[in-house]
């Protein structure tokens, strides 16, 4: 893409804030670690600071906030597999018994 | 850029080092022909042992004992203590060598090389009309890792443990605390590694590289094969190469992802940290493992419709409805994947759920395959040795898929899970119907690569004594399996049941060896006519896709003038000249 | 043009929009996302079948992991700050961004190495259940002391166990406040039912903790070898096919900001849940 140089100072001034952000983010992952709570409301609250943070990066480092459609597309694709692959867990625990031979 | 041409280089960068499509598909295909060549000669060995079970191999077993002799060599020695006896007949250990390796061998390091690296980077390239691939230093690196892994799981052989035992699908725990696994594991993680490497480059060639005029919708449906196989490499490989990093991890550095707490091994509760699960790599292996059958047989359907185009003369019928079809298996083929695990005790949801999908993925490879028997219809058809090969395939394939669906359905799939019906029903898929297609390519495309036809004669001594002897191994094997007899069996002549069918094994047996002197004038015919055989022209198919129009074989850059395509890729006896075709491209001078 | 051109190697397609190389690197990211998926994905099930999962903070060391958090997400700024430098015409600047990259990814590796490193020393014996009460004071785990070797015999283990942490240790917290020195004791072998240091053998946490992060290492290494060719040799392509090496630059900073977000993700799920 032919960008202008002062496109790509503004940029700069975008990246500067998401950095701050970020640190912020991680401070605050971090800090709620401690306060014990629960594991469920733990893994809700951390998995969301780290959806928001992994999102900050993939649109402005690599700047998906503004790209081609077939990116898009691929990225789609890889989503749906993802998610497919992320249920192979929960196939193996709502399977009832005889799957998990633990003890 | 506009200086690396027109320089001669030196023999070792044309044609071993080499960055050309065309040359890298020709190292490909040669090295996958010997490794089919050698995971055949695995299976002939394991046959004997089928057949007469605990006599000695004739001349291979005698030879290997030989070497059993401690003053041998320490490799030779290796390879014979893993495989035989001292009376030179088959162990039980060597069996599941041979049958692991076998079944590795023939699908990672056989078909998908020969179909994806051989067949996709010579032809594909050439016919979209593109000069080479969009990476070509990424095609060769990809080439050379291939070959690494295939040379660590050749290795395996003379190692002290041995090669691998488990079977291709390599389940834990057994795996886990067999010998040879560890190479096996080393040299899959470079196959894969590779055939990213390939995938990511064949997206963007097609993606990128397409000549002026060649629409999506005008491409041959053989590219469109390679397409959407190329995505299924790409995305459904890693879950494995995960999977298989973490097998390495509890084999070489002690953790137990896939080992259940207390196993007993000889004896003895294992030592390690326990609590993992042996079903997640069977989640994770048929991941990709299922997604990978569609790797075998998409490139095969992509050979068989151009070869049936070519010689019924006339436009495949229903080409769009094929590529929807095989886009739509290629996305379904990504959520069957637990219909390998039934039996593993899986929810009635569960086994519901890949029930359906599995019978919705039946619908568009039927529709596919119909639309290529109707393409026969009214025609009259050339009956030249690469259409022998592929109308062989038309009920080859039928037969393989429709033995599936049972296999599909839980409760029938309870009685034929791991027997021998299931050895039949994949086999005709990828044997007498992969096999055989990519013989018709080979058939078709040679002239291309090399400038001479192969002889015709020969081709039928070929095609008719694999077609025949083929059916003859394979098809007794649905009648075994329906009397029950298990898959990867030493002996099935200890069992009653077993012992009761063993005339069908004698014959599938038989069928193998008589298969292996069927290949015999192939053979003959592959190196013989790179001399002898009839100087074929730039088309001697009379074909209208692009790798037609260029001069035979293709100089480097593929094409003297810019290809420009005028029209979709089967014009066979336009309306203006009934007996004609017009080729895809015209020369843009 | 000649024949055997290969196209858009520097000049974007028409129609995507982009170079060969951008849409190569964002297909390989995709099935990068496949394989660290399949890792997160069996991390889930190992643990949702776990009787006794442990909390990462008790075990691994969350400053020193908060630290290589902070460094890798600035060498993701410096990464493309490097970028941003290129396209502005900034030579000078970019190798000082892609210095200073390449500076904080070493960084991070030498902060893993003593992150991994202690946990080799470190062990813990699982008692044989007979054997629970005779060390009940001592117990860091259910029925399991955690310390370090002090001294060992054929027969015996002269263990200094370590302060109780976390949920097992609730009750203890409060009276030795995180420090208090505990006495050394000595353990049976008879009474141990396995003995390991904390590596990748000693549980599945920390069998999937050294897989997952040592494969994020071996691919930050990637990173490594790669910006430093485009510092050094690859660099000379700014002069001759500028556009090219924009390209180049910008492929490697998406490989890195990916490698960034995968750890965003590691972090949280091994180091503070
Ligand atoms: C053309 C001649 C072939 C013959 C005679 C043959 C024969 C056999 C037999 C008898 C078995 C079962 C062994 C057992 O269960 O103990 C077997 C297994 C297998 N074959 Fe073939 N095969 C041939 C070609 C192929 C091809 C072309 C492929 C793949 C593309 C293939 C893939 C496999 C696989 C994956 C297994 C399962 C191995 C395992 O149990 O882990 N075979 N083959
Ligand atoms: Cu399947």
């Amino acid at each position: 893409m032919a960008e202008h140089a002062h496109d790509i100072a503004k940029h700069v001034k975008v990246y500067i804030v998401i950095f701050a952000v970020l640190m912020v983010l991680t401070l605050v992952t971090v800090g709620v670690s401690y306060l014990e709570l629960s594991i469920m409301s733990a893994v809700i609250v951390a998995m969301f600071v780290a959806s928001i943070k992994g999102s900050l990066v993939a649109c402005y480092f690599m700047h998906l906030i503004d790209e081609r459609k077939i990116i898009y597309w691929v990225l789609a694709l890889t989503v749906f597999f993802f998610i497919v692959l992320m249920a192979i867990p929960s196939l193996d625990v709502h399977s009832g018994e005889g799957v998990v031979v633990n003890r | 850029m506009s200086t690396d041409h027109h320089h001669n280089p030196g023999f070792i960068a044309k044609y071993v080092f080499s960055v050309d499509h065309k040359v890298i598909g020709i190292q490909y295909a040669v090295t996958a022909l010997l490794f089919l060549f050698f995971g055949f000669c695995l299976m002939m060995m394991m046959r004997f042992q089928l057949a007469y079970p605990g006599e000695e191999i004739p001349v291979i077993g005698g030879l290997l004992a030989g070497a059993l002799d401690p003053d041998t060599g320490g490799f030779l020695h290796n390879l014979a203590a893993s495989l035989v006896s001292s009376d030179g007949f088959l162990l039980p250990e060597g069996y599941n060598v041979l049958g692991a390796m076998h079944g590795t061998i023939m699908v990672f390091l056989g078909v998908v090389p020969l179909a994806v690296g051989g067949f996709g980077n010579y032809v594909m390239p050439l016919q979209i009309g593109a000069p080479d691939m969009a990476f070509p230093k990424l095609n060769m690196a990809s080439y050379w890792v291939f070959l690494a892994g295939g040379i660590v799981m050749l290795v395996s052989f003379f190692l002290p443990q041995g090669a691998a035992q488990s079977g291709w699908t390599s389940y834990p725990p057994l795996s886990v605390i067999s010998p040879g696994q560890t190479m096996w594991l080393i040299g899959m993680v470079l196959l894969i590694t590779s055939s990213l490497l390939g995938s990511v480059n064949f997206i963007v060639t097609i993606i990128h590289l397409r000549a002026e005029g060649l629409s999506f919708f005008r491409l041959p449906f053989f590219v469109w094969a390679q397409f959407v196989t190329a995505f299924l490499l790409l995305l459904a490989f890693p879950p494995l190469e995960a999977a298989g990093v973490l097998q390495l991890m509890d084999r070489v550095a002690g953790t137990s992802f896939f080992m259940p707490t207390g196993l007993v091994v000889a004896n003895e509760v294992l030592n390690v940290a326990g609590e993992g699960n042996p079903l997640l790599w069977q989640h994770l292996f048929w991941f990709l493992a299922h997604p990978e059958v569609y790797v075998l047989i998409l490139p095969a359907l992509g050979i068989v419709a151009e070869v049936i185009a070519n010689n019924t003369r006339k436009p495949l019928w229903g080409y769009r409805s094929m590529v929807y079809s095989t886009i739509f298996l290629g996305f379904m083929s990504f959520i069957v994947w637990a219909h390998h695990m039934f039996m593993t005790g899986m929810g009635e949801t569960m086994s519901i759920f890949f029930q359906t999908t599995t019978m919705i993925i039946s619908v568009p490879s039927v529709i596919i395959l119909t639309a290529l028997v109707i393409s026969l219809w009214g025609s009259s058809i050339r009956f030249t040795v690469p259409m022998l090969f592929a109308l062989s395939f038309l009920p080859m394939f039928a037969i393989g898929g429709l033995t599936g669906l049972p296999l599909g359905l839980a409760a029938a799939d309870i009685h034929l899970h791991d027997t021998y019906y299931v050895i039949g029903h994949f086999h005709y898929v990828v044997a007498p119907g992969t096999l055989m297609a990519l013989f018709a390519g080979i058939y078709y495309w040679y002239p291309k690569a090399t400038g001479r036809k192969m002889n015709t004669m020969l081709g039928h001594m070929h095609f008719w004594g694999s077609f025949i002897f083929l059916n003859a191994v394979f098809m007794p094997m649905f009648f075994q399996g329906m009397a029950g007899v298990s898959r990867r069996l030493y002996d099935q002549t200890l069992y009653y049941h077993g012992d009761a069918v063993q005339s069908l094994t004698r014959m599938s047996s038989w069928g193998a060896w008589c298969l292996g002197i069927a290949q015999i004038p192939f053979i003959i015919n592959f190196f013989a006519s790179l001399w002898m055989g009839k100087k074929a022209n730039d088309n001697p198919w009379e074909a209208t896709t692009l790798e037609w129009s260029t001069p035979t074989p293709p100089p480097h850059g593929n094409f003297t003038t810019v290809p420009v395509v005028v029209c979709g890729p089967y014009e066979y006896s336009p309306p203006d000249k009934p007996d004609g075709f017009t080729p895809q491209m015209t020369a843009n001078a | 043009m000649s024949v055997a051109e290969i196209k858009y190697i520097d000049k974007p397609h028409p129609i995507t929009g982009l170079t060969n190389g951008k849409l190569g690197i964002w297909l390989f990211l995709a099935s990068e996302v496949m394989l660290f998926g399949a890792l997160f994905s069996s991390l889930i099930l190992l643990r949702v079948g776990s009787s006794d999962w442990p909390h990462g903070k008790n075990i691994l060391d969350v400053p020193l992991a908060t630290l290589n958090t902070i460094i890798l997400i600035t060498s993701s700024v410096t990464m493309v700050m490097a970028w941003a430098s290129l396209k502005m015409d900034r030579f000078d600047k970019f190798k000082l961004y892609m210095g200073a990259t390449i500076a904080l990814s070493c960084a991070f590796l030498v902060i893993k190495f003593f992150e991994y490193s202690p946990k080799f020393s470190h062990y813990e014996a699982f008692l044989k259940p007979a054997a629970v009460s005779k060390y009940e004071d001592h117990l860091t785990g259910k029925a399991s002391i955690s310390g370090h070797i002090e001294k060992q015999t054929d027969d015996e283990i002269v263990f200094k166990p370590d302060t109780p942490k976390g949920d097992h240790g609730a009750d203890h917290g409060a009276e030795h406040d995180g420090h208090a020195e505990h006495a050394e004791i000595t353990i049976d072998r008879a009474d141990i039912h396995r003995l390991t240091s904390f590596g990748p053998w000693h549980s599945n946490f920390l069998g999937i903790y050294f897989t997952m992060t040592g494969l994020h290492g071996l691919h930050i290494i990637g990173g490594i070898v790669v910006n430093a060719w485009l510092l050094f040799p690859g660099s000379v392509m700014f002069r001759k096919e500028r556009e090219r090496f924009e390209g180049r630059v910008e492929c490697a900073g998406l490989y890195w900001h990916f490698v960034d977000l995968v750890w965003i993700f590691l972090f949280p799920t091994l180091y503070l849940l």
